[in-house]
């Protein structure tokens, strides 16, 4: 048995002690999730800020629950009248169709991505963007609106003060997510267009966006129904 | 002889798991399917947003809301974000931990009602 095409394996260091073992003992050859690492940290990450999330819509519903005072109807609150005609909630879905379209075009620009289509990539990434800057601009049109109509997180005219509270700190929250979105798509957009991903021979990174961008869209999937609908 | 075939063996091993790794090639599945689940992800909205301006109440309204909404998020998931996909590992390190967040919204809703109780006695007294 000739083991002239074998090759020599390394020496069994011994286990290092220290910040050095910690490092090592976690990457020393356990790999347990077979995917890109960026792509298990950003799951992990947006498991987390599912937690975050969840605990906003979990205390709108205890206040909503416990609160004595009528709830303003959030389908006469945004409402919007559109050449004479009263539309109930209307701004709301309009947004809601922008989110789902900006996912579409993110799941077209992964899909182009490993398919090498640098162009398309990088073009269906700043069409998402795009969409998700008409979604905060819409956002910060109705935020005007509630804010002129004399909505306050203490206070609003039509019902329980809880409302302004809730309503600004879980759709701020969002909106949060959605401009830094549009910033970090911006960014890897950028780097497609200049051939980063060709070079580097991985278009991951296209991916691991795309599923921050998802996220967002799948959070306000929660919030059009918990907090416009109910 | 005896460390050589335990070489060999870590070197087989290698093989295998570099070939589970499907890591260049990534998530790539034919355009239809995303087209597909955009299309139905319009019809869901529509259809949710529809609820509303029919002022649809009670039971119906409930269910109809949450059905869509769970539609929407499952296959948001499921295809967008690629998890259908993803090896089971992954999926439970993801999926699972937030069940343990209905725990949550049932003992909130349990201390709502109980708040509000508390305050109409309060108020009747």
């Amino acid at each position: 048995m000739s083991e002239s095409n074998v090759t020599p394996a390394e020496e069994p260091a011994a286990a290092p002690s220290g910040l050095t073992g910690v490092v090592s003992d976690w990457s020393g050859d356990k790999e347990a999730f077979h995917v890109p690492w960026g792509k298990a940290m950003m799951w992990i990450f947006l498991l987390s800020d599912t937690f975050i999330f969840t605990c906003f819509l979990t205390s709108y519903m205890n206040v909503r629950i416990s609160t004595t005072v009528p709830w303003p109807n959030p389908s006469e609150v945004f409402a919007l009248n559109i050449g004479g005609q009263h539309i109930p909630l209307i701004l709301i879905a309009i947004m809601t169709m922008v989110l789902i379209t900006s996912s579409g075009t993110m799941a077209m620009a992964v899909n182009y991505g490993y398919r090498r289509h640098r162009a398309y990539t990088a073009a269906l990434m700043l069409i998402t963007a795009g969409f998700g800057a008409t979604f905060v601009g819409m956002q910060a049109f109705e935020w005007t609106k509630l804010i002129t109509e004399g909505v306050r997180p203490w206070a609003n005219p039509w019902g329980a003060p809880q409302f302004g509270s809730c309503f600004f700190m879980i759709t701020g929250f969002h909106g949060l997510h959605v401009s830094a979105g549009v910033i970090y798509l911006s960014v890897v957009a950028r780097r497609v267009w200049r051939g980063f991903y060709d070079q580097k021979g991985s278009y991951e990174t296209v991916e691991i966006t795309g599923l921050y961008w998802h996220f967002v869209d799948l959070v306000w999937v929660f919030i059009f129904a918990f907090f416009y609908l109910w | 002889m005896a460390t050589t075939v335990g070489h060999m063996e870590t070197a087989t091993g290698h093989t295998q798991a570099t070939a589970a790794h499907p890591k260049a090639e990534g998530q790539q599945h034919p355009i239809a399917i995303y087209l597909w689940i955009w299309a139905l992800l319009f019809v869901f909205s529509t259809f949710s947003y529809l609820i509303d301006y029919f002022h649809l109440h009670g039971l119906l309204r409930w269910s109809l809301i949450i059905t869509f909404m769970l539609l929407k998020a499952g296959f948001i998931v499921a295809i967008f974000m690629h998890m259908a996909w993803e090896r089971l590992a992954l999926k439970f390190a993801i999926l699972v931990p937030p069940l343990v967040l209905l725990i949550l919204i049932l003992l909130m809703a349990i201390e709502g009602d109980y708040t509000f109780l508390t305050r109409l006695t309060a108020f009747l007294r």
